[in-house]
């Protein structure tokens, strides 16, 4: 039998606030352990938990920028369960009126476009980290918790389950970055656990409506977990299936090193959080000149972004759906294209070799060594034919590690295109009677030939001869 | 948990009981289950009265004063001192509250 994955997207996304959720204790990653908690995150009796009003903020704006709509009237309720990693005993969290419902975002996936639903956005607090005495959590006797994160900000973004594939799971995650970056509510490092995802994986024979047995595998945190994880699980579950099995629905855990997800069976009962309405936060009503004033603070968001290059630039739908799919990217185009650089060789430097340096080095573009200005001043010179885009290649790479002005390293490096005549002409000259058979093939209508005389002249030159001008010259020469 | 809303034939089971005791992490002492289903009977008979009030146009109470949106701003101020923080933990190692086996096996 045929089968079809169902798969449905929970995305944490922790927030840039300053301050946690509910409490005026620092966010900052990275702080020696149980250092930023007081009373209030640590579940002390006879504390008063207080909304931030940046998170507030933040929920709204990202329910607009994903085209939910926002509810009016939202309240926070009480998730109960025992975990050390939370010292309440329950997260704060939101249960049937959350902040914004009813979204969607577009993907593309192999060139088409598809409408992925979002069920919800909620706020709610992070919660601690457990560190293990043994390897896993079954085969320790004790664990330590650092509650620094307990009350973290955080979104849970929802998505029906609208996904069929792991490619396009990975698409809907990368949008979701990209929003969140773009609207600046989130730093989304995926490597600090910014943005983590819950997926839920069933399989139905093709062509049937009613949804199987799901499995949930949670926290992954990085582009690649999601796709492996989602590949092994439905190859899994294909297995169990066509053996006559039927899948168990339970939670998993996938193991990176093995590319594989394996079974969390506990003798825990099945999860019963009885929600309860939070009483110590008031609700939040949310008056329509509010949503509207976030509404105008929102930035232009990577399907607009991306329509204009297309428009504006003439870049590729393709090009263009790169470019943007970061924010810092799309600004260092922009600023690239603001120095008077070409558009197109604005957008094919910096997906060629930009980001293959950038890649190697395992630099973020914000800290690229070659500056967005640079590299505009280096299009320049390929605009004004003082260098060919091959020597560039040479000039790029020489920018890399060297903070000159690309003016001066191609002075310094003698790297100067020759446009004299005459110069190019004694190279052609050489060039012609050095190749009597690429000549004759020429003149007998073989056209392609004159490449091998072009390339015999770019080496007599070391590459600095502009090709434009030996084209024509050769052209000029052979036709008399 | 599924209450009759009519409270006409309203049971707590043995297995309520046991249900919520886990969900509780409180223990049941022996003999005692009996006393509990019916005491527990009783007081959700008693809160059913409740359901005769006719609420289809009342909007649930998730909030019993007349407050809204009260927030603070994205100010950061001091955390608690570490050793204070972890002054009343059972177990404590290297600044971490350190808790016991967290799953059984």
């Amino acid at each position: 039998m045929k089968y079809e994955a169902v798969i449905g997207l929970e995305i944490h996304c922790e927030l840039k606030t300053k301050t946690k959720i509910f409490c005026g204790c620092a966010t900052g990653f990275g702080a020696e352990q149980n250092t930023h908690v007081c009373p209030v995150c640590l579940g002390l009796p006879g504390v008063l938990p207080t909304v931030n009003k940046r998170v507030v903020e933040f929920g709204i704006k990202a329910g607009l920028a994903t085209n939910c709509t926002i509810n009016k009237y939202s309240k926070f309720d009480r998730k109960n369960y025992y975990y050390p990693d939370l010292p309440k005993n329950w997260q704060t969290s939101q249960y049937d009126l959350p902040i914004a419902e009813h979204g969607w975002v577009d993907i593309d996936v192999d060139g088409e476009k598809k409408r992925i639903r979002l069920t919800r956005i909620h706020m709610e607090e992070d919660a601690g980290k457990l560190v293990h005495s043994g390897t896993t959590i079954k085969d320790s006797a004790t664990s330590n918790v650092d509650y620094n994160r307990t009350g973290v900000p955080l979104l849970e973004i929802v998505s029906e389950p609208d996904l069929r594939s792991a490619e396009e799971a990975r698409a809907y995650m990368e949008k979701i970055k990209a929003i969140m970056e773009y609207i600046d509510v989130s730093n989304c490092r995926m490597e600090e656990g910014n943005l983590r995802a819950d997926i839920n994986v069933s399989l139905r024979p093709v062509g049937t409506k009613e949804l199987g047995t799901r499995t949930e595998m949670k926290n992954i945190n990085s582009f690649k977990n999601l796709e492996d994880a989602i590949n092994y699980e439905i190859e899994r579950q294909e297995d169990v299936l066509e053996d006559g099995g039927h899948v168990v629905q339970e939670t998993r855990t996938f193991d990176p090193a093995r590319g594989i997800t394996l079974s969390m069976r506990s003798k825990e009962n099945a999860h019963d959080y009885r929600y309860m309405p939070e009483p110590d936060l008031p609700p939040i009503v949310t008056s329509e000149e509010t949503i509207e004033k976030y509404r105008s603070e929102l930035p232009e968001l990577p399907d607009a972004r991306r329509a204009r290059l297309e428009k504006e630039y003439g870049l590729s739908d393709y090009d263009a759906g790169i470019i943007t799919s970061s924010r810092a990217m799309a600004e260092y185009f922009d600023s690239v294209v603001a120095t008077g650089a070409d558009p197109k060789l604005a957008a094919n430097w910096i997906m060629g070799d930009l980001a293959k340096n950038l890649n190697e080095d395992g630099i973020d573009i914000t800290k690229s060594p070659v500056s967005a200005e640079r590299l505009g001043k280096m299009i320049g010179l390929i605009m004004k034919d003082t260098i060919s885009g091959k020597i560039a290649k040479k000039v790029f790479k020489e920018m890399w590690t060297n903070e000159d002005d690309p003016e001066k390293i191609v002075k310094d490096k003698g790297l100067v295109q020759i446009t004299d005549t005459g110069a190019i002409e004694a190279a052609v000259d050489a060039a012609i009677a050095a190749n009597p058979k690429a000549v004759a093939e020429y003149k007998g209508g073989k056209k392609k030939a004159i490449g091998a005389l072009v390339g015999q002249v770019m080496k007599a030159t070391r590459g600095k001869a502009n090709p434009q001008m030996v084209n024509k010259m050769l052209a000029e020469k052979l036709a008399d | 948990m599924q209450f009759d809303l009519d409270g006409e034939n309203m049971k707590v089971t043995k297995e309520d009981l046991e249900n919520v005791a886990v969900l509780s992490r409180l223990s049941v002492p022996e003999g005692k289950a009996e006393t509990y289903i019916q005491q527990m009977d009783s007081i959700l008979t008693y809160m059913d009265n409740l359901s005769k009030v006719d609420t289809d146009n009342v909007k649930p109470t998730t909030y019993a004063l007349p407050m809204q949106n009260v927030f603070r701003e994205d100010v950061v101020k001091p955390s608690l001192p570490r050793e204070e923080a972890l002054a009343n933990a059972p177990l404590q190692e290297d600044g971490y509250f350190k808790v016991p086996k967290v799953l059984e096996d």
